[in-house]
């Protein structure tokens, strides 16, 4: 039977099929619905860790303790998990356990476009790369076996385009793997200095012999056209390629893309006229057919830069352009924004009136950066919203301390903030730390979190008590705010902001997408507006200006009744009205 | 054309064989529903079919599209410009933004609804005017239709995306019962009936 499946997806039938115990990961776009797709398997343990480094341990865990383990994360996810899995290079595993890392060439939905194939090559860990969804459930399952055959955990490398991409898949029934016995170990499972130093040597002989399978393994496969020229490229590549060139060149299509193999690629450019390597951001492959000695062309004529389709191959190899239609004008842009009802607005729009210098962080509300909100300063990667407000007052002193705010919310606290803010105590910086607690991890598409009390499953759990964390940690002045009542907002920011020692405030709300959120009345616009405008600077997509009435509208089918519109009018012109 | 083409000497093999759809509209008008349909109803035809979808912080009320592309073998997953045999727009705008994707000779099918941006919304720009009579005196055939209007007839506002799938599986070589049998299986149980009347007041919409 085949079935249409998005790429993560068919990586979550892989895991089913090839009989895995366990699964944490945190939650990243492109690479969310991999652990979402596989909790739906009853016979493997899912779960949402607060951070990638804590779901590769876990995963790390139940591979020594004899289970097949897998965590996912997105490419900035692996540089959070980075340390755990340098050093599980070394330790190898019992059960195989297997990293799955989403990278976003484009940035469709990330702060960076890095390069994750860096990191096998930097850890030493054998990666693998689908082109479609096929093989991302056959390479899910393999890697598993590579895993244990030589005693390493295995990158599963993926793209946004591969990750959200459907294709057929065919499906098969999960084999039945047994838990492997768990014997204590301490000079494989205790990396002391004195265990280290061998396993080190023994990770170089494996990748020695990762090499060697490298040469003759199915993954890299030679398509042989009979052509002059030849293209080495991998993934979401690959299929590009096909399309933009078909059967007028030799493919070498690598699976794993590290270790790379040398006589392969050396016999596959022998004898052809030219060898182009197509692969997005780094030139990972390139430098390693320059270095063994194979002429090849590459980023001297392709982008090191965004994602790659069949356009860049024919703009920049075969130097075709297809006849495409155009319209004179120039259309506005169409940013996303924060929905109809979100919780933020009314927090951001206080922030953009009070012009405090706002430390942001990686959210929906990383939103609020745009115009007309316009009320972010920076935003670096998860958790930093809190450290860089206290280098910043660190920096700048008092004065500037009650003008600066850090926002962050509730997933991303649990995230990395907790650690930040414990900096704030300790190291006592009168920062103002603003969490956004929408209930729920929103921009990845509602995973639940430690706040929410409840579980990837959906079961109820135990939940955090962000005021008594907060005061825990060492911050006495914690205060709870509705961000719907702008008023009460604006109260809190200023007492806050003039305190002299640091203050959380928790800005409490639940997301608006959320099923359990029933919606208000509309909100309708009276014969009071005097058209001031003053509404349209909340950024809500379901208010709009009507050029001939001169007058604010509301549109009756978005809009949530929120109020914070009606509670900023001057005129008090925008009243309840009637769903139509 | 083959002394550009960089020394390659073959057009590539499935270029004629394989359709390209995209699919555009506005975050949470609900796309990926429309091309899960879609891809479905591909499926039942036994052909080979890949949809690229959007995820993530696009689906906030941003621009979005979604590509759907089927036939013997379908390589990239991606359309790019000149290459889509139909436009399916759920929103005037952006019908016109993603017009350089229409293959010479494509059909555009529009909805008349018209979203302004945020830049339209905060005054830094203007909703463009008569965007589909733009299209049109370039000699390209447009299909539209009110599918916000239909939708409400049909029970509910959000029923949009199957109105529009309706309108397009007329215009496809596929049979009514395939599209009504991929319905079932993509929208809740609950929901089928209204999304019934959806998809077939789009299908008789023109």
């Amino acid at each position: 039977m085949k079935e249409l499946l998005l790429g993560n997806e068919a990586v979550a039938r892989g895991l089913y099929e090839v009989g895995v115990g366990v699964v944490s990961s945190y939650p990243g776009t492109p690479s969310t619905e991999i652990t979402e797709a596989a909790a739906k398997y009853d016979e493997i343990y899912t779960e949402w860790a607060p951070n990638e480094k804590v779901a590769a341990e876990v995963a790390a865990g139940a591979a020594i303790g004899g289970a097949r383990s897998f965590c996912g994360m997105k490419h900035v996810g692996l540089n959070v998990a980075a340390d755990p899995i340098f050093t599980m290079s070394y330790i190898g595993v019992n059960a195989g356990m297997v990293i799955g890392v989403a990278d976003d060439p484009g940035m469709h939905s990330s702060q960076n476009e890095q390069d994750s194939r860096n990191y096998a090559k930097a850890a030493k860990i054998l990666m693998l790369e689908p082109s479609d969804s096929q093989e991302c459930k056959d390479f899910t399952k393999l890697a598993y076996a590579l895993s244990e055959e030589y005693d390493t955990p295995v990158f599963l490398r993926l793209t946004t385009r591969i990750s959200h991409s459907r294709s057929l898949v065919e499906i098969s029934e999960r084999d039945s793997i047994e838990l492997k016995p768990y014997d204590k170990n301490t000079a494989k499972n205790v990396m002391l200095p004195a265990f280290a130093r061998p396993k080190h040597v023994a990770v170089e002989v494996r990748t020695k012999k990762l090499t060697e399978w490298a040469e003759t393994c199915e993954l890299n496969k030679i398509i042989d056209n009979n052509a002059k020229i030849g293209v080495i490229t991998s993934g979401a590549c690959y299929q590009y390629a096909r399309e933009a060139i078909g059967d007028g060149a030799n493919y070498l299509k690598l699976g794993a893309v590290y270790p790379l193999p040398v006589e392969k690629i050396k016999s596959f450019a022998a004898g052809l006229d030219k060898v182009y390597v197509i692969e997005e951001l780094d030139d990972i492959i390139e430098a390693h057919c320059k270095a063994i000695g194979v002429n090849v062309v590459g980023k001297d004529l392709l982008p090191r830069v965004g994602e790659f389709s069949q356009r860049i191959i024919k703009q920049y190899i075969t130097c075709d352009e297809n006849a495409f239609f155009s319209l004179p004008a120039e259309l506005p842009i169409r940013p996303p924004v924060m929905c109809s009802g979100c919780p933020h607005r009314g927090l951001f729009y206080t922030l953009n009136k009070a012009k405090v210098f706002v430390s942001g962080d990686i959210g929906c509300y990383t939103l609020g950066a745009s115009a007309p909100l316009s009320a972010m300063d920076t935003c670096i990667c998860m958790g930093a919203s809190i450290s860089a407000l206290h280098g910043f007052n660190k920096a700048r002193g008092e004065e500037a301390s009650k003008r600066a705010v850090a926002v962050i919310g509730d997933s991303t606290f649990m995230h990395t903030g907790i650690n930040s803010l414990v900096n704030v105590a300790y190291n006592q910086s009168n920062s103002v730390t603003i969490i956004l607690d929408n209930s729920i991890t929103g921009m990845t598409g509602q995973q639940q979190n430690p706040t929410t009390g409840f579980t990837l499953k959906g079961d109820p759990t135990t939940a955090v008590n962000l005021e008594a964390l907060c005061k825990s940690i060492g911050i006495s002045r914690v205060t709870v705010v509705d961000p719907y009542d702008v008023k009460a907002v604006q109260k809190v920011l200023a007492e806050e902001l003039e305190a002299e020692e640091p203050s959380v405030i928790i800005s409490r709300r639940p997301c608006a997408l959320l099923k359990y959120v029933k919606h208000a009345e509309p909100l309708m616009v009276n014969e009071n507006c005097i058209g001031c405008k003053i509404c349209m600077g909340v950024g809500c997509p379901s208010l709009s200006f009507d050029a001939a009435s001169k007058k604010a509208v509301i549109d009756a089918n978005t809009c949530t009744g929120c109020n914070v519109c009606a509670g900023i009018c001057p005129k008090n012109a925008i009243v309840k009205g009637v769903r139509s | 054309m083959s002394n550009s083409r960089g020394g390659f000497p073959c057009p590539p093999v499935n270029a004629e064989s394989v359709k390209s759809i995209i699919i555009v509209g506005v975050g949470g008008q609900g796309t990926l529903l429309a091309s899960r349909i879609m891809g479905d109803a591909l499926v039942q035809k036994g052909y080979d079919v890949k949809v690229s979808e959007v995820h993530g912080m696009s689906q906030r009320g941003g621009s979005v599209i979604t590509y759907v592309r089927y036939g013997d073998e379908v390589n990239s997953p991606v359309i790019e410009n000149g290459e889509a045999d139909i436009i399916l727009a759920f929103e005037e705008l952006e019908a016109a933004r993603y017009l350089p994707f229409l293959k010479p000779g494509g059909t555009v099918i529009t909805s008349t609804q018209q979203i302004d941006p945020m830049p339209v919304i905060t005054g830094a720009a203007e909703y463009p005017q008569e965007v589909i009579l733009a299209i049109e005196s370039l000699g390209i055939t447009v299909r539209r239709l009110d599918a916000l209007s239909l939708a409400k007839q049909a029970g509910s506002v959000r029923a949009v995306n199957v109105v529009l799938i309706g309108a397009l599986a007329k215009d496809m070589d596929i049979e009514k019962e395939v599209w009504l049998s991929a319905l079932e299986k993509c929208v809740p149980e609950k929901f089928l009936e209204l999304n019934q009347k959806a998809f077939e007041l789009g299908y008789n919409s023109y």
